[in-house]
């Protein structure tokens, strides 16, 4: 019986901080393309996650098919006022290390999904 | 430095006639959604014609097709409004050639349509900047807690550009417009099927509010 081998990388937010969009966007994907799954500390900045997609498009080919991404974020907004509140001062006092982000290659997670009523909860569904 | 002076002289001439130009309505999501469907349903009613052709399969629309000049009249005042209608690729983070093998079609053709779908994500991100207001077109019979609908709504929000969520397909059993409310409490949500054209003057309405 074969066994395949899952790789977690964890990078704390001081890894990337001083990195510019191309820099952080880059050093992620070249860890995907290595097969492994990566636990951001914190999440991209709005405009980056849209670029993240952006460069992944252009890096596809017949090995490297996407990535499956996914942000933990216990103090997202919920649209009450105290709920808006909540995430202001969360921003405030955390800016973009607040929450975790997931970012695998799509060849080894199939999906990610996330309970809407546990936010500190991801479930992975891994390609077979 | 050409292109830097260029970029200048766009901005600046951009700018001052931005007022002047007409409202550019993009209509995002991710992929099978039923952007060109919305797009086609529109379209007709306003002018009588389609936009492009739609398919089960995903990436069916693989370049950004514009319908200029759809006038909406609001029945109730009279008031109308112009736009273009940009239609875009829906937006995805992954793109496998396999995928496409079970349509039917051969290895190189398959490859070809990935090729061109990926291309199509990376304009429809591109054209963002350019929209005045956006749809977001979204399939109710799916789960709509993914990061790629979390992503295009969150640039959107960080460009300021005015949203509306239409939570298609209602006319499915397994469409759930509450939970499309739930996951975007934020946004105006309108549940509407633009196939059969349920719920269009609803649509039509919200609309209006988001433009005006």
């Amino acid at each position: 019986m074969s066994s395949k081998k899952l790789v977690l990388e964890f990078v704390q937010h001081s890894e990337i901080e001083s990195l510019n969009t191309e820099e952080r966007i880059s050093k992620m994907l070249s860890l995907v393309k290595e097969n492994k799954i990566v636990i951001l500390e914190g999440r991209f900045r709005k405009q980056e996650e849209a670029e993240l997609i952006q460069k992944t498009m252009e890096s596809i080919n017949s090995n490297f098919k996407g990535i499956e991404i996914a942000v933990i974020n216990p103090t997202s907004e919920n649209g009450t006022f105290f709920g808006r509140l909540r995430t202001a001062l969360a921003n405030l006092l955390l800016g973009d290390r607040e929450g975790i982000t997931l970012i695998g290659p799509a060849t080894v997670i199939h999906e990610i999904k996330q309970d809407p009523t546990k936010l500190n909860q991801l479930s992975l569904d891994l390609q077979n | 430095m050409i292109k830097l002076f260029r970029k200048w002289l766009s901005g600046l001439f951009g700018k001052a006639f931005k007022g002047k130009n007409r409202i550019k309505l993009g209509l995002y999501g991710p992929p099978n959604g039923g952007k060109t469907t919305l797009a086609n349903r529109v379209s007709l009613d306003w002018l009588g014609e389609e936009v492009g052709s739609v398919s089960e399969m995903a990436h069916e629309t693989r370049e950004i097709k514009i319908k200029e000049s759809i006038t909406i009249k609001n029945e109730e005042d009279g008031a109308e409004i112009t736009f273009n209608l940009v239609d875009t690729p829906g937006i995805a983070t992954k793109i496998d050639y396999e995928d496409f093998l079970k349509y039917g079609m051969k290895e190189k053709e398959a490859k070809e349509r990935a090729k061109e779908a990926t291309k199509g994500i990376i304009d429809s991100i591109k054209w963002l900047d350019d929209m005045d207001v956006v749809v977001v077109v979204l399939d109710s019979t799916v789960d709509p807690y993914s990061q790629v609908n979390i992503t295009i709504i969150g640039n959107l929000a960080a460009r300021d550009i005015p949203v509306l969520i239409v939570a298609n397909k209602s006319d499915l059993k397994k469409s759930n417009i509450k939970k499309i409310e739930d996951a975007f409490p934020q946004y105006e949500v309108v549940g509407i099927s633009a196939k059969l054209g349920k719920n269009m003057d609803a649509f039509y309405k919200k609309l209006f509010k988001l433009i005006k």
